[in-house]
């Protein structure tokens, strides 16, 4: 098999599979540069996961992909909506309260699908659909690559050039990281911390439920219990590994989205050790350790973290 | 006189919110099992039920209780020298699948009490081994430990189901050729005695109740405890006492992770006698929720552990009579640590008033509801 092939078949996945961890990891981007830590992502994801599932296959309500990725969306900035509650408003541990709405989302994200959906469900052909770009997907190889992919993987992509011009020319942007570097300053200069900070974490929210909805509706299309694997945990560790840029989160998100794939990589390239295909659950292991890793090393780019994360804001006490 | 009263009222609010936060994640659960269509009533009798009915599902509870306790007192170690570790679970496979291959290299050839306490030994220091990577991450790097500890939970389940799959699959299996990912069963000189039988309850729960002892005392009595909590408490006021943050750091995690690791071992020799996939899935986060409740306290972590055992026990029940999804405790533990969490801001609120109030300050009660991790990163 030549290179070509090879590239033809495993990089339209690497992208489709970077989508989850570029809505998600673009949300929290946003979150912590208003300076919360948002560790609730998994649970938000799988929330979003199921209800978009739910609202798509024919087995629940039937209803199409765009209503699916709406109240998935919903959830999510719901879900994100009572993190801002406990972590902005009653300023608890932000580590613990993420853990909480993990724990939460994975447990009723399971419960839901024994109950409504007695424990199968699938969108298979009812979710989106590649939408194959006219002529561009003509094109040898990198037709395929780029232009045959559904929506939701343009979207996350347009999204991460977006998201740098909010944050860095935009008013909005401005007080976003205002509030994260200094949020006593940003108060004294009449910028509301605690609603700046509601609109990101529930904004993450948002980002979090789409996120799941992008794999339980386009890329697999299938729900299962805890499918997201610790998605949601890596997405957070993309924020730091990205070091609060966009563009640097997509380059971590397709790397990956590689290494999650790598069985599929192996199958294709036919990697052998010592003449023996390479045990599977060792391959799984392979994007957690590059986790621990990208943290080690990401390192260095923290100067460019925000000075307030993880900092509840009380009037008059910074 | 007036000060006396005050003071205690502060204690009972300590006291009560837990409580208050686990009925609040009650009715909350209630509420969502009323939209869902099951009638919350029935699942909640059965689960209480479950649990405490007769002195069978007690003992089941205690049985259930005993790992949870274990696991939770490292937590609470943990998070007193500030640090979160969300890695119980891969510790506890890991000092299992450990104290497993040990059984086997060693077989019959100790006397079984010995044969049992050095089996429990194993599984404590591969725990401690696998919780000194994240702990050295973050002395050393910096590296945020809730993710490094979850990373190093994913590897541990990869790697459990390959040795159970492959090099410590259970020869009758790879003989019949079902191939269910298994170990072979340990040797019975290592099993830990049964204390009731025919139900479960074995010595472990002792080994439980000691370690709690053990690591009050080693916290709260000795200077190596009292490291570790003044690292958790401010690490800059501990580095300019001469203490070494990154050591202390490191050593928290490592004890947080052997203590995941004993309980793994006690499931192992207590109970299941091997490992199977699926051993002892969602202990980790459990044992959060206990050490949580237990206001991270290892004395503290008894009664809680022995409720949520309760709470596994009861919702296995629930499921089975009532067809109330397991899942249900999942969410409702979740419910419970956003609820407890928040709670802390009015015990906060409640002490900066009294503050204000007595500026004449005497000294002030301990603030347990303030263990203060610095939320990593």
């Amino acid at each position: 098999m030549n290179v070509g092939q090879v590239l033809a078949e495993a990089l339209p996945l690497t992208f489709m599979f970077a989508s989850p961890f570029l809505f998600a990891a673009l949300g929290e981007l946003f979150v912590q540069r208003s300076g919360v830590l948002n560790l609730g992502v998994e649970g938000m994801m799988l929330m979003g996961a199921f209800c978009a599932i739910y609202v798509v296959s024919p087995q629940g309500l039937g209803a199409g992909p765009v209503m699916g990725l709406l109240v998935a969306a919903l959830v999510g900035g719901l879900l994100g909506l009572a993190m801002a509650v406990v972590s902005v408003t009653l300023q608890a541990e932000q580590g613990i309260s993420g853990i909480g709405f993990t724990l939460f989302g994975l447990g009723l994200s399971s419960l839901l699908f024994r109950l409504l959906a007695g424990g199968v469900i699938t969108a298979q052909g009812f979710g989106f659909q590649p939408a194959v770009i006219p002529v561009l997907s003509d094109l040898p190889v990198i037709g395929k690559i780029f232009f045959q992919q559904n929506i939701l993987v343009y979207a996350a992509f347009a999204l991460v050039p977006i998201s740098t011009w909010v944050i860095n020319r935009t008013k909005w942007g401005l007080q976003i990281r205002a509030v994260g570097q200094n949020p006593a300053a940003a108060d004294s200069m009449g910028v509301n911390v605690v609603l700046v900070r509601y609109a990101t974490v529930i904004f993450g929210g948002v980002m979090a439920g789409i996120a799941g909805a992008s794999l339980s509706i386009a890329a697999t299309p299938v729900f299962q219990e805890n499918m997201t694997e610790g998605r949601g945990f890596i997405a957070v560790a993309l924020v730091y590994f990205g070091g609060w840029s966009p563009f640097r989160v997509m380059l971590g998100a397709l790397l990956f989205s590689i290494a999650n794939n790598l069985q599929i990589w192996a199958q294709i390239l036919n990697v052998q050790i010592a003449g023996a295909a390479i045990p599977p659950n060792l391959l799984i292991m392979v994007p957690y350790i590059l986790t621990i890793a990208v943290l080690v090393f990401a390192r260095q780019r923290r100067r460019s973290e925000p000075a307030a994360l993880t900092k509840p804001f009380q009037r008059g006490e910074n | 006189m007036k000060r006396k009263r005050t003071l205690s009222r502060g204690d009972l609010i300590v006291a009560l919110a837990p409580i208050v936060a686990v009925l609040l994640a009650f009715a909350a659960g209630a509420v969502l099992l009323l939209i869902l269509g099951a009638d919350p009533i029935k699942a909640y009798a059965a689960l209480i039920d479950g649990a405490f009915g007769n002195q069978a599902s007690l003992f089941r509870t205690l049985t259930r209780a005993t790992p949870l306790l274990i696991i939770a007192i490292g937590i609470c170690i943990a998070f007193r020298g500030g640090v979160i570790n969300i890695g119980a679970e891969g510790q506890v496979f890991i000092g299992a699948i450990s104290a497993t291959a040990f059984t086997l290299a060693v077989g019959n050839t100790i006397p079984p009490l010995l044969f049992a306490l050095l089996t429990l030994i194993v599984g404590f220091l591969a725990g401690a081994l696998w919780g000194a990577i994240p702990g050295f991450l973050k002395a050393r790097f910096d590296v945020n430990e809730i993710l490094s500890t979850v990373m190093m939970n994913e590897i541990a389940v990869q790697l459990l189901i390959f040795l159970l799959s492959g090099p410590m699959l259970d020869p009758e299996q790879a003989e019949a050729g079902t191939r269910i990912p298994q170990s072979a069963q340990i040797p019975d000189g290592s099993w830990l005695a049964r204390l009731a039988p025919p139900s479960q309850l074995n010595l472990g729960l002792f080994v439980g109740l000691a370690m709690a002892i053990l690591v009050y005392v080693l916290m709260w009595r000795t200077t190596i405890g009292y490291k570790i909590r003044a690292v958790g408490l401010n690490k800059a006021a501990s580095r300019y006492a001469g203490i070494s943050v990154q050591r202390f750091v490191m050593l928290a995690l490592t004890l947080s992770g052997g203590l995941a690791g004993l309980a793994g071992a006690v499931e192992l020799t207590g109970i299941t006698h091997r490992v199977v996939e699926g051993f002892a899935v969602g202990y980790g986060f459990s044992g959060i929720v206990v050490a949580l409740f237990g206001r991270l306290h290892p004395i503290g972590a008894i009664p809680s552990a022995f409720l949520f055992g309760a709470l596994l026990v009861g919702a296995d029940k629930m499921q089975r009579t009532v067809q109330v999804p397991a899942a249900t405790v999942t969410t409702l533990q979740g419910l419970i640590v956003i609820f407890v969490v928040s709670s802390d801001f009015f015990i906060r609120r409640y002490n900066a008033r009294r503050k204000a109030r007595e500026v004449t300050a005497a000294p002030t009660a301990p603030d347990i509801s303030q263990p203060a991790p610095e939320a990593a990163v």
